[in-house]
């Protein structure tokens, strides 16, 4: 009691406030975001400025000191309109083929790792070791190994079963329509499905190395659902198919939607990615035109996350916390 | 049990004074496995469990199989390649490519400077993203939505798109133009230099020349005997040449923008959402600060997501060409993703079998790449999901 009193008999300056715990939280927030805010304003953005800046226009060459030129949208109707590689490829040409390829492995990259995500959730022996093998692809078959692996032909050499000398085998197809043909004629679904499923499978290693994030998200959704729930649908008669449908499916959908967006951004990023290389390609003979195209390439893969997050989130289930 | 077993109750016998003897007829051993192995439900188990085996094996194949062909090509000795009767056992081993490309390609050179590079960058990676990613999750300030779009865009524009403008940066690296100011060139606003205004503002400005022409430090000697500096980085008016030295990929990973950052932002601020406030405000009445609670109660705890973050951050540094190819040109600092190559001792363009020889070695090359990542990987690949499990990512 007189420590209080001797406490009080103090006087406080009235001049110094104290901030409230929360005003110090949030100059705390802006403190821990520092080395972003920095980076992002003193290197990201002049960076995208001047790379904005520089495909509307052109460098001249004066004297011996290059120039800076505004020519517009030259550039930009350049890569659209009249450019063409010596191989006679267009821009256009190769971004409907990048998107093409898009719409084929997005849903099968989304199933792929989703149904691998259930698999290696299920208690069985030797789930450690396939988990270990299946992330395998993510943190190795990146930047030179990608390299190496498109300009392999070793591993094509040693799958051939007969050697016809051509150095080329289709034996290294895992499965060719004609099974699929055989396995779908009784069930009527349409050539469409079977030529999907055949595609899938014989890409079935480019899936797998691309499903690599994915899984381990879906695994982190699947591991984040309460057994009490699978509990009580096994309680009140469930089959494994049901709670699939029932309960896994709609508490994992966030994370479809995740795994989506991250889908089509890894994709359209990567390196090894047709439109990426042929903009890596342009880049070597004019960096400006390149630039260009890949402001472009930008925007539609911004719409096209739009669009699909849009899509998907009309279908995405979230679980009400405070029940 | 059919009903006859049940009209029978077990006799009781009494053996001695504290031993008794139950007497009862069992189900015949050929019924109760009948019951259990013939069942749908067993039946149904096993299928379902072959069938999986089936699956995850095929499939760990599929994953493997390029591992397996790259083992076993950097072992045969060329004539195995020309040779139709061998497939995937070789009948010559050897071990000269792994042998060549050690000494031709001066792999431990390489190997060091890679080591350097990734270790650095990772750890910076991996406490940069984990700052941010904390202030994201736990603080709430104006602009936070807003803010954390920006780091979202920074995952969504591919780096590609940024290669020229990034290169020029760091080739002519200068922070709000204090390099051009320390280096003589005045100030330089929107292209127009206030050095201009009169001789007597120029020679101000020129004495202000402070910084020497090359920055140098830390000289060496390679494994060949040449004498080479750690970094050398000429200066300029228009700023520092980080070309050739590692402070490129340094300074993105200091702010967040190196290789797909935003993603491990992302995971990390998922992550530290997770955990209870009620934590942090115990140590705020406490007395610490929220630096403090951050590195001695919230950093402890996510060990298993800083490794997870760790382990992609250096994979990806290691194997990474993009960044390394546009910043680390010359054959002065060479890099595990440069040395890719057949080497001299290796060449034979006689050989007929050279094309698949020569695919042979630069798999073999990409083996001896991976290889410190397999045993990094081998240590660290039960944090990967435990990691990301109590990520909470489903909230």
């Amino acid at each position: 009691m007189t420590k209080d009193v001797t406490m009080k008999s103090v006087k406080a300056p009235k001049s110094r406030k104290i901030a409230s715990l929360d005003r110090r939280k949030s100059r705390s927030g802006w403190f821990f975001i520092l080395p972003f805010l920095i980076g992002f304003l003193v290197i990201y953005l002049p960076m995208i400025y001047e790379s904005i800046y520089l495909s509307f226009g052109e460098m001249v060459n004066v004297k011996g000191e290059f120039k800076y030129n505004f020519v517009g949208l030259a550039n930009y109707k350049e890569a659209i309109l009249t450019y063409t590689t010596t191989s006679g490829q267009t821009f256009v040409e190769v971004l409907i083929n990048g998107l093409k390829s898009l719409a084929f492995d997005l849903p099968a990259i989304l199933i792929f790792s989703l149904f691998m995500a259930v698999m290696l959730n299920q208690k069985a022996a030797g789930r450690g070791l396939f988990r270990a093998i299946f992330f395998i692809p993510v943190v190795l078959s990146t930047g030179i190994m990608e390299t190496i692996e498109a300009q392999n032909i070793l591993s094509d050499t040693m799958s051939e079963s007969i050697d016809d000398g051509s150095g080329q085998s289709a034996s290294n197809d895992l499965v060719s329509a004609m099974d699929f043909q055989v396995l779908f004629s009784s069930m009527k679904v349409g050539t469409g499905v079977v030529n999907y499923v055949v595609q899938a499978v014989n890409n079935i290693f480019n899936i797998v190395n691309r499903s690599g994030v994915q899984m381990l998200i879906f695994l982190a959704g699947l591991q984040s659902i309460s057994p009490a729930i699978y509990e009580s649908c096994k309680i009140d008669g469930a089959t494994a198919w049901e709670t699939f449908w029932k309960i896994t499916f709609p508490m994992i959908s966030p994370m479809i939607l995740v795994n989506g967006v991250y889908t089509i951004i890894d994709s359209f990023t990567v390196a090894s990615n047709p439109v990426m290389s042929f903009i890596s390609g342009v880049y070597k003979e004019n960096d400006i035109l390149s630039s260009a195209m890949a402001w472009i390439y930008f925007v539609i893969v911004i719409l096209i996350v739009a669009i699909i997050a849009s899509v998907l989130s009309a279908f995405v289930f979230y679980q009400r916390k405070n029940d | 049990m059919n009903a006859q077993n049940v009209d029978k109750k077990p006799r009781v016998k009494r053996e001695t004074k504290n031993r008794i003897r139950v007497e009862f007829d069992r189900t015949p051993l050929k019924d109760r496995l009948k019951a259990k192995f013939l069942s749908f439900h067993f039946v149904a188990k096993v299928v379902l469990w072959i069938f999986r085996l089936v699956l995850l094996i095929g499939i760990s194949y599929v994953v493997l199989f390029p591992f397996i062909t790259k083992i076993v090509g950097s072992v045969m000795a060329p004539e195995d390649f020309v040779d139709v009767t061998v497939r995937l056992i070789p009948k010559h081993f050897t071990l000269d490519t792994y042998r060549a490309i050690i000494t031709d390609l001066d792999y431990w050179d390489a190997f060091m400077n890679t080591f350097t590079l990734s270790f650095t960058t990772a750890i910076i990676q991996t406490f940069i993203c984990c700052l941010v990613g904390y202030g994201f999750a736990k603080f709430k300030f104006r602009g936070r939505n807003i803010i954390f779009m920006l780091v979202m865009l920074t995952m969504v524009v591919p780096h590609q798109t940024l290669q020229l403008s990034m290169f020029t940066k760091f080739s002519e690296f200068d922070v709000l133009g204090i390099v051009r100011l320390l280096k003589g060139g005045g100030i330089q606003i929107f292209g127009w230099n206030v050095k201009d205004i009169g001789p007597g503002v120029a020679d101000f400005f020129e004495n202000l020349d402070v910084l020497p022409d090359e920055i140098k430090w830390g000289q060496y000697i390679t494994s060949r005997g040449a004498t080479r500096w750690k970094v050398a980085m000429a200066v300029s008016e228009n700023g520092i040449d980080l070309c050739e030295t590692y402070f490129p990929m340094i300074l993105l990973s200091l702010t967040g923008l190196a290789f797909k950052n935003g993603l491990y932002i992302f995971l990390l601020r998922q992550f530290f959402r997770g955990i209870p406030d009620e934590l942090e405000e115990s140590a705020y009445m406490d007395g610490s600060g929220t630096f403090r609670t951050f590195m001695q109660i919230i950093l402890p705890l996510s060990v298993p997501m800083m490794i997870t973050v760790f382990l992609f951050a250096f994979c990806w540094q290691w194997t990474d060409t993009f960044y390394t190819q546009m910043f680390i040109t010359s054959s002065e600092t060479k890099l595990l993703s440069q040395i890719v190559e057949v080497p001299v001792s290796l060449q034979d363009s006689s050989f007929e079998g050279q094309a698949i020889y020569e695919s042979a070695i630069k798999n073999t090359c990409g083996l001896m790449i991976i290889f410190p990542l397999v045993v990094l990987y081998a240590f660290c690949q039960r944090f990967l999901v435990q990691g990301i499990e109590h990520s909470g990512i489903a909230n």
